[in-house]
Formats: structure tokens, sequence, C-alpha cells
């Protein structure tokens, strides 16, 4: 990729040893840190300069992280600090932004002062969101904005949400479309918690009543709103499939030390040799996760990506439900007691550090692993069409205009 | 580094795959299999003399190429893909492999040029019951007369057996594990073609009845040398596996689009996509798991080669019969037939995957490796 300007590694090291000397992590709080790399162009270091970039070769990223690390206590986690503004959000605003909009938002969006969130999902448009309803119609120099928006991870926290809309409901769905950023303080939004098979409410329902939006807060021209949603679409996928990218980390991890520390007592042998053997198939899926995924970066560094990067997502969803399931099988009746009051609360994203505490939750958590973020189903299409070739289903929707197409209750 | 096949690799695939397509397409195949050698001295001869495909991992001090397990599991793989018919892996992988290992520097003189060359057919008798395989499982004595050793006892699933110009057999002393030299025309000793379910792989049983024998290797180290070459046979086996079953994924989703029923290709009913891309994903990991172990064995780091081994080995044998399976589901009745290759895939898969130890047996290893 010539578009790159050359850095040496140890020319990239000095300069994170330079922030970290002019602002310790583990001195200055957050915000002024991430802020501080941030100005130092070490957020993203493929973006441009001035936009926490160095327009230098992505593959370098790893290697600012690798110096980050070095010699101090705190080291922040950008998908956990603010995921989808970090791992999506800021991907499609660097392609589709206007420089204004760049400036404005990108600093904010790596530090975590601003949170983001997505507004694809509706209640009559999950998998299909190409056929999402949401209004938005033109007002001078406004879009004013009506509908309703489900499955929105963090809205009841975020400032910015990344919202698609349909602007012109006389052409086929996938055109009528527009992107746009949307303020989430703004007037006519409202965010209603969505309580989760957890008991949590990660998510929420986003109703949008007369929002506007002004025109140049639009991602994209007017009826692209598709292209830019697959962008971010594309970021949200490679973010979720990829494993861990420690040998035998993740939640095979604390699968085997929840059963290491139960030793087989409970059961007969031949009980706890089925589960021993359920338990290093897991292993050895896990391992296959991530070795895919090296195969898949070795394969994109010789310019030649295959098949190798798109089964991850796939995968990984059916194999940590089957973890998380199997983390309950050791736990026995252990796990029939939940902890106190975990019904109908709002997460504060904590860590949990309490294994058992962990693998109960994400029982019930990895259930959506195969939903959110394209189904296993679709998944599957993706798989089926475009890497191996199959002919796609026929649509009774292809070409006719989006007010035309049947829809359900 | 992981993963990173270089553009002599690259080469070494399609030289393969070319001569391949050549010799040993279906029709090839299925006149092999009945045979009762199995394979075509002509065509083994071509392997040899112009692609030196069996001088591959022969050291070069012993006219060999001194390749590694990287070049063997290309190789393994491409001849999976065609179920090649041929004594590659008994002569060529786990003869040579042992040699290497185990063998004194007299026999490597003896052997190993001559199977870099061709000129000979080397079986391992290594297991006595099916399917256990592992070196602390030898209990085959050999004895120490007058005349020299002898062997007496019985080895089965001894790939190519049949055919081999000399069989290396491991055998136990007072002292402990041993190998020995045994040629095919010795005294005393019996052989006979087992009908295999997997006609394109020929298995012998061999009996020895104080079957004169020369040593080959006694020190101390012989059974970890043992297992090395044993695990490199998983490696090997383990490419080859995942060779088949990208043909055989390959073979459905060329059907899937092309079969119509209902007015459209089958492979647009969600219900045959979704079971190509469920085999895909078996086959992207079979093969990430196949190189990764090839990539361990080539570091030589005894540790990371077993867990990678058996690991490899497991996953493969599952994802090749979960493949070969889906393969006869997805041509339907034709897939059924003796006719359609299918089955030919099938039966390698099922006897691949209980060949050398089954995957619930090299999960059992792995598990107390990594403490599970």
């Amino acid at each position: 990729m010539s578009q790159y300007r050359p850095m040496t590694e140890e020319e990239l090291r000095e300069r994170v040893r330079k922030l970290k000397a002019e602002y310790n992590p583990d001195r200055v709080d957050m915000f002024t840190f991430r802020g501080a790399q941030y100005d130092h162009g070490l957020a993203w270091v493929h973006f441009p300069e001035g936009y926490g970039g160095l327009g230098i070769n992505p593959k370098m990223q790893a290697i600012v992280a690798d110096e980050l690390r070095k010699g101090v206590e705190t080291v922040y986690d950008d998908l956990a600090i603010n995921p989808i503004g970090i791992g999506m959000g800021a991907p499609t605003l660097m392609t589709y932004g206007s420089d204004e909009l760049k400036r404005a938002l990108l600093r904010k969006c790596f530090t975590g002062e601003e949170i983001w969130c997505q507004l694809f999902s509706e209640p009559g448009a999950g998998s299909d969101v190409a056929g999402l309803a949401t209004r938005a119609v033109r007002d001078g120099d406004d879009w004013v904005v009506n509908g309703q928006k489900v499955w929105t991870t963090l809205a009841h926290v975020a400032k910015w949400g990344l919202l698609v809309a349909r602007t012109n409901p006389d052409v086929p769905k996938h055109e009528g479309l527009s992107y746009f950023l949307l303020d989430m303080h703004s007037p006519g939004v409202e965010v209603r918690p969505l309580y989760q098979i957890t008991g949590e409410a990660e998510f929420n329902e986003v109703f949008l009543n007369d929002v506007r939006i002004p025109h140049r807060y639009m991602l994209g021209q007017e009826g692209q709103g598709w292209q830019v949603a697959i962008t971010t679409l594309m970021n949200e996928r490679t973010a979720l499939g990829g494993g861990s990218t420690q040998k035998g980390g993740g939640p095979i991890q604390v699968l085997m030390q929840l059963w290491n520390a139960r030793p087989p007592k409970r059961h007969a042998p031949a009980e706890a040799a089925v589960l021993r053997d359920r338990i290093t198939r897991l292993y050895i899926e896990s391992e296959l996760l991530r070795l895919t995924a090296l195969r898949a970066r070795a394969m994109m560094r010789a310019g030649n990506p295959g098949p190798e990067g798109s089964v991850g997502k796939l995968a990984q969803a059916e194999l940590y439900k089957k973890i998380w399931e199997c983390g309950m099988d050791v736990l026995g009746e252990e796990a029939l007691v939940y902890e106190p009051g975990y019904a109908l609360r709002r997460p504060a994203h904590e860590e949990r550090r309490d294994k058992v505490l962990l693998a109960k939750y994400q029982f019930l958590r990895s259930r959506a692993n195969s939903i959110e973020g394209g189904t296993s189903e679709i998944m599957r299409n993706i798989l089926g069409e475009r890497v191996l070739g199959l002919p796609g289903e026929p649509r009774t929707d292809k070409g006719i205009p989006w007010k035309d197409i049947p829809r359900g209750g | 580094m992981d993963f990173a096949f270089t553009p002599e690799h690259e080469e070494l695939r399609q030289t393969v795959r070319r001569f391949l397509q050549d010799r040993s397409d279906e029709a090839t195949v299925r006149r092999l299999m009945v045979t009762e050698e199995g394979f075509d001295r002509a065509t083994w001869a071509q392997l040899a003399e112009q692609l030196g495909l069996t001088a591959l991992i022969v050291p070069e001090e012993f006219g060999g190429s001194g390749l590694g397990p990287v070049e063997l599991a290309i190789t393994m793989e491409e001849m999976g893909r065609t179920l090649f018919c041929a004594p590659y892996f008994s002569t060529a992988v786990l003869a040579t492999s042992v040699l290497r290992e185990a063998a004194s520097d007299a026999a490597r003189q003896e052997l190993l040029p001559a199977i870099a060359a061709g000129k000979k057919i080397v079986a391992v008798a290594w297991a006595e019951s099916p399917g256990i395989w592992e070196p602390a499982d030898v209990r085959l004595k050999a004895q120490h007369g007058r005349r020299g050793w002898t062997l007496t006892g019985e080895k089965t699933a001894v790939i190519d057996g049949q055919t081999a110009d000399e069989i290396l057999v491991v055998a136990r002393t007072r002292e402990g594990l041993s190998l020995f030299r045994v040629s095919g025309s010795a005294d005393g000793l019996q052989r006979e073609a087992l009908p295999t379910l997997d006609l394109t792989r020929k298995l012998a049983r061999v009996r020895f009845q104080k079957t004169p024998a020369e040593c080959i290797a006694a020190s101390a180290d012989v059974e970890a040398q043992l297992q090395r070459a044993f695990l490199l046979g998983l490696v090997a086996l383990a490419a080859e596996q995942a060779g088949g079953a990208q043909q055989c994924l390959d073979m459905s989703t060329q059907h899937a689009k092309t079969r119509w029923q209902f007015g459209r290709p089958i492979g647009s009913f969600q219900a045959i996509k979704h079971r190509c891309a469920d085999m895909l994903v078996a086959v992207e990991f079979a093969k990430s798991a196949a190189y990764h172990a090839a990539f361990r064995a080539a570091e030589g780091d005894a540790g990371e080669l077993d867990a990678a081994a058996r690991m490899a080995k497991s996953y493969c044998s599952d994802a090749f019969f979960q493949v070969a399976n889906d393969t006869i589901q997805v041509h339907g009745g034709m897939g059924f037939t003796w006719e359609h290759p299918a089955h030919l895939y099938f039966k390698r898969a099922k006897s691949s995957a209980l060949l050398f130890g089954d995957p619930v047996h090299h999960r059992d290893k792995l598990a107390a490796i990594i403490g599970v």
C-alpha cells in the first residue's frame, strides 16, 4: 500500500515513549492521556496527521499497543472504552465525513469523552437492515426524522448515534437510504432500556419524534446510506470475529480454570471423561479460531485475502455459545444460583473478575453472539454467496420501490 | 512466523497439483484401487525421477532434497485432494521419518538413498491392535539367538505391507523399544492383504515366526525418536485430510451451482447453502490446524509439536468426515452411488480418522498436555 508514508518501528516506539514520558498514564486521567495519545498521532496510526494518526501502515498499530504496555499499570482497551465509536464510527467518519466533522468528533470519540451508538436495527428490520422504515424528510437546512430503532447498545450513555434513515421511499430499498450522525441529546430522542435475557439493559429502544438533524451531519451523499452502512458493518464484523489473540486466552481460558478449580469429584469417572473431552474439543476450536485469524492476516499481508477472514464471525459466535454452555455443565448445580438482584438492572460495564459469575452471566449473554452483528444465518448466506459463489435466493423485493414491498405486522 | 508460505512453496504446490491432475484422475484411482498392488509403478518412477517427491524429506547427505514438514504437508494435502494411489505415505513419509529419526547410520546409508530414488517401497509395522499406535503400546518381542535377532508376533494395519520390499518393525527387547529391519522375502514372514473399507489405501496384516531381522536402532532414545517420527506422520496425515476435505467442498459447491430443482439451483436454498458454509468453516479450520502443526514440526520444538500434531489429527479427522458426509447429502441420491466419487472420500475420511489413533485418543493426550 504505497499511500502510507514510511516510518521505522524504532521511530514509532520512540514516539510512544515520548508520549508516556510527557503524560504518564498512571498519573494522568484517561481523557488527558488518550487526548495526548490522539495528538501524538497514536490513536489510529493509519489516519492522516491531525486526525489522530501519522499516515503510516495500519499494521504498525500493534507496535504502539506493545510499547504502550511497557512499564505502566494503566493500559486502556479501546473497545471497552467506546466500542462502537472506535471500532466502527471512526473508520466510517474517516471515509465519509467532512473535515469539519472529523475535527469536531474524532478526538472525543477516541478519548471516550463521547460514547457512540449505532441506530440501524428496527422492530421491522433486523437482518434485513435495508428494509428499515425510519423516515428523514428534508426541511430547509435540516432533516426531520421519525421512527423507532431497537437493540441499540449503549444508547443510554451515547452522545452520538450512527443513524440510517429512509430519505426516499419511492425507489428500491437500498437506494433510498441516507446516513446521518445524530446528536443523541437532540430534542425528540427518547431512549428506553430494553431488558434482556441477562436481566440487564445494555440495549435500548430509541424513539425518534420530529428530531432535527442539520444537513451537514449527513455522511456520504443523499441516497448513498447503504454504501456508508456497509463500511460500518464490515468494520463491525472484523471487530467481532477473531477470537482471542493469545494462545489459550479468552473464554476457553475461563472454562479451563473453572474445570481445574473443580476436580471432577462431583462426577463419576465416565462423566468426567465426557466433560473433559468436550472441553478439549472446545480448546481445539478456540485455538483454530485464533490460528485462522492469524492465517487470514498472513494472507492479507501477502496480498491474497482469502476466505480465512470471513469465517471468523460465524465460527466465533457458535463456539462461544458452546463454551459457556459447557461452563454451566462444569458448574453443575452451583449454576442454579445466580447473584442476588441480577434481574433488571443497567450495567455499568464493570469487569467481571469472578470466574463463576462471569460464566453464569456469559451463558445468558452469549445467546446474542449468533444474532448481533449479523445472525449466523446471514453469515452463512454471505459465506455461501460471496466466498463459495453459490447463487442468491430469488428475491421478491428486487427493483421494487420500498413503499410497495409487502411488510408483516 | 506462522503460515508464511514462500513462493517456492506455492510453486511446489502447483507442480504437485499438475502432476496429480494428470496421473491421479478419478478413472486412474478407480482402476488402481482394485488391483492387488494398488499403484502404478511407472507413475511412481516419474514421481521419484521427475518430481523428486520420494526424496522430499530425505536428508541431502543421503541423496534427498532435505526439505521439511511444511513441504511435506503441501504435498500430502494435494495427494489427499485426488486420493492419490501410491505407497507415498508408507515409504516417503513414515519409513523415511522413522529412519531419519531413529535408525543407525548404516541403515540410513542403505535405505534412504534407495527410497529417495524411488527404488524401494518400505513399510512400517507398528500397531498390534487396530487403533493402538503410540510407541509405548508396542509389545511384539524380539529375541537374540545364535544367528542374530528374530521377531515373533503380529502387526496389523501395516500400510502397503503387502507390497513393501522391506519392513521396518517396531519391537521390544529386554532393553526397551527397538527398531528392526526385515526383508520382504525373509523366512517366517507372512503377509496378508486386508480387505479394507478404504480401497485407495492398502493395509496388510504381517505375521512374524522367528523371522530373521536386523536391529537398526536400540538406544535408550529410540522411544522418543519414534515418537517424533509418529508425530510427523500425524502432521502429514492431517494435511492429507485437509486436502480431501477441500476437494469434497469443491465438489459440493460445484454440484450446488449446477443442479436445478424447483426451478432454481439447489445452492440458492439456504438448507444447502448453509450446509456448504459450515463445510467451509470446517475446511478452513482444518487447514489452519494442519499448517500450524507443519510449521511447529519444522521448528523442531518437541513440546509444541506434540500438542499441535494431536490437535491437527483430531480436528482434521472430524472435519474431513463431516465434510465428506455432507458431500454425500448435498449430492442426494447420486452421492450414494458407486459411480460418484463421494463414497471414495467418505471411506478415506473414516479410515484416516481411525488410523494412528482416533480423535478421542488424541484429545485425551492433548488434554493432559494443556492441563484439562
